[in-house]
């Protein structure tokens, strides 16, 4: 846990509008999981404002490198090899560390290691799919894997996903938990994709799209994508944290 | 630009049928992930002060089918009323329980099932205390934005009454649907997405 300031006020209203709505019937999933009543606001207790907080002890060595984290010894996973970072920060551009982000992905033939994933493409049988870190003290994060590949799902009619990374995303309060999904530049999928456009407002979809990031590219090696995640803001000052080695 | 910040909270996505991998990785059958321990699978870690209960139930969609492949977390005071978080600056909360559990439901039957302890309670923003509850978040297929709703207990009528959210609620059919009935055991609830006796859902 991180030592010294700790945000303990109430957050800032979510923008829904900004998020999609909960009955998109062109993605038919939808359609008998909305609820129809609207979502009750109400001023955050403790119970919102606090949240579970994970170390860097809870981390294995590989936890953040899916290329080799399934693998059997010696090898990796098939696939253009890449390295995704970003920073994980809160409305107010601060940094939110010591947060738990765990990912899942298809591996590069478009095919989850699942057993409802029925898929005509082939397994990897060094590629688990499933990986997580702790963000570090300025927010920052780091992951390697393989690019994962697009794939035919059932909606209805010939859809596609876009080649995505599935984030789940902690703050440091429980009404910050947040699941969303990271998409590739220059993806034609990403315009044609039911579940990409239940979210109306494209500049939240470019924030869903990792950039190519030549900068950090590691020559020789794998293709560095940058992704910033933004988590709501909190309203209130920082406290000192009384809670001494927690 | 926000009203109150400089950047924009990033969009939510479905977790989509898959996200057993990601987050319950040896329900999912990668079963070496993470030392075979899925996340948030143990609440009570070591000696802790409370009653343990078991918390059930079920996710029902809007045709009252069990949801199989949801991903259900809760958070929760422990038996003092304190929460194991760093914006928890009243004291220490139990270091025997994290207040912090994940669960999928069960591929067949759509049960869900989190061995905790009964919570205390924990004041409202005003001061005044709140009834004991238990934070859910759900997240499945089909779901676009996380659902957060509350679990708050039959045998606490008393506290019920007097809870600042409930009473906020107003309409007992509504609030009914976020008290969980005495079992054996604990609790259990059915949580509806949809349709008659829909569970209230909050904007947290």
């Amino acid at each position: 846990m991180a030592k010294g300031k700790v945000q303990s006020g109430a957050f800032n209203p979510r923008d829904l509008a900004r998020h999609p709505s909960p009955l998109t019937p062109s993605y038919r999933s939808s359609v008998l999981r909305a609820p129809a009543h609207a979502r009750i606001s109400f001023e955050n207790s403790l119970s919102e404002i606090t949240g579970p907080v994970f170390g860097q002890g809870l981390l294995g060595p590989a936890d953040n490198d899916l290329t080799i984290n399934y693998a059997q010894p010696g090898q990796s996973a098939i696939g253009e090899r890449i390295i995704v970072h970003g920073r994980l920060l809160d409305e107010d551009a601060r940094p939110v560390s010591s947060a738990l982000l765990e990912f899942w992905q298809a591996n590069a033939g478009g095919r989850y290691r699942h057993k409802n994933d029925g898929y005509v493409a082939p397994l990897d049988p060094n590629f688990g799919g499933c990986g997580r870190t702790v963000t570090a003290q300025d927010g920052s994060y780091s992951f390697r894997t393989i690019r994962p590949g697009p794939y035919p799902w059932p909606n209805g009619g010939n859809d596609w996903r876009p080649a995505h990374i599935h984030f789940s995303v902690f703050g440091d309060g429980f009404a910050q938990r947040l699941i969303t999904q990271m998409y590739f530049q220059g993806d034609p999928h990403i315009q044609l994709c039911p579940i990409v456009q239940t979210i109306k407002d494209p500049d939240a979809i470019d924030q869903l799209t990792a950039q190519l990031d030549m900068d950090n590219t590691v020559p020789m090696d794998a293709i560095a994508y940058r992704f910033d995640i933004v988590l709501r803001g909190r309203r209130s000052t920082l406290f000192e944290n009384r809670l001494e080695g927690n | 630009m926000t009203e109150t910040g400089k950047l924009k909270e990033s969009a939510s996505q479905t977790a989509g049928p898959y996200v057993h991998i990601g987050c319950v990785p040896s329900f999912a059958g990668l079963t070496g992930m993470y030392g075979g321990r899925d996340p948030g699978a143990e609440m009570v870690t070591a000696e802790a002060r409370g009653a343990r209960i078991v918390v059930e139930g079920r996710v029902l969609d809007g045709e009252g089918a069990p949801v199989r492949d949801a991903l259900i977390e809760i958070w929760q005071a422990d038996a003092q009323g304190l929460y194991h978080s760093p914006a928890e600056t009243r004291g220490a909360a139990d270091p025997g329980f994290t207040g912090w559990g994940r669960q999928p439901s069960d591929a067949k039957t759509g049960q869900f099932r989190f061995e905790t302890l009964k919570p205390g309670q924990v004041p409202w923003a005003g001061g005044q205390m709140q009834a004991p509850h238990i934070s859910v978040w759900i997240v499945a297929r089909g779901i676009n934005l996380g659902l957060s709703t509350r679990i708050y207990f039959s045998d606490e009528a008393e506290a019920n009454a007097t809870d600042p959210l409930l009473q906020q609620i107003g309409d007992p059919a509504r609030v009914a649907t976020m008290i969980a009935d005495k079992t054996a055991q604990g609790y259990s609830i059915e949580i509806r997405l949809q349709g008659e006796n829909e569970t209230v859902f909050l904007d947290v």
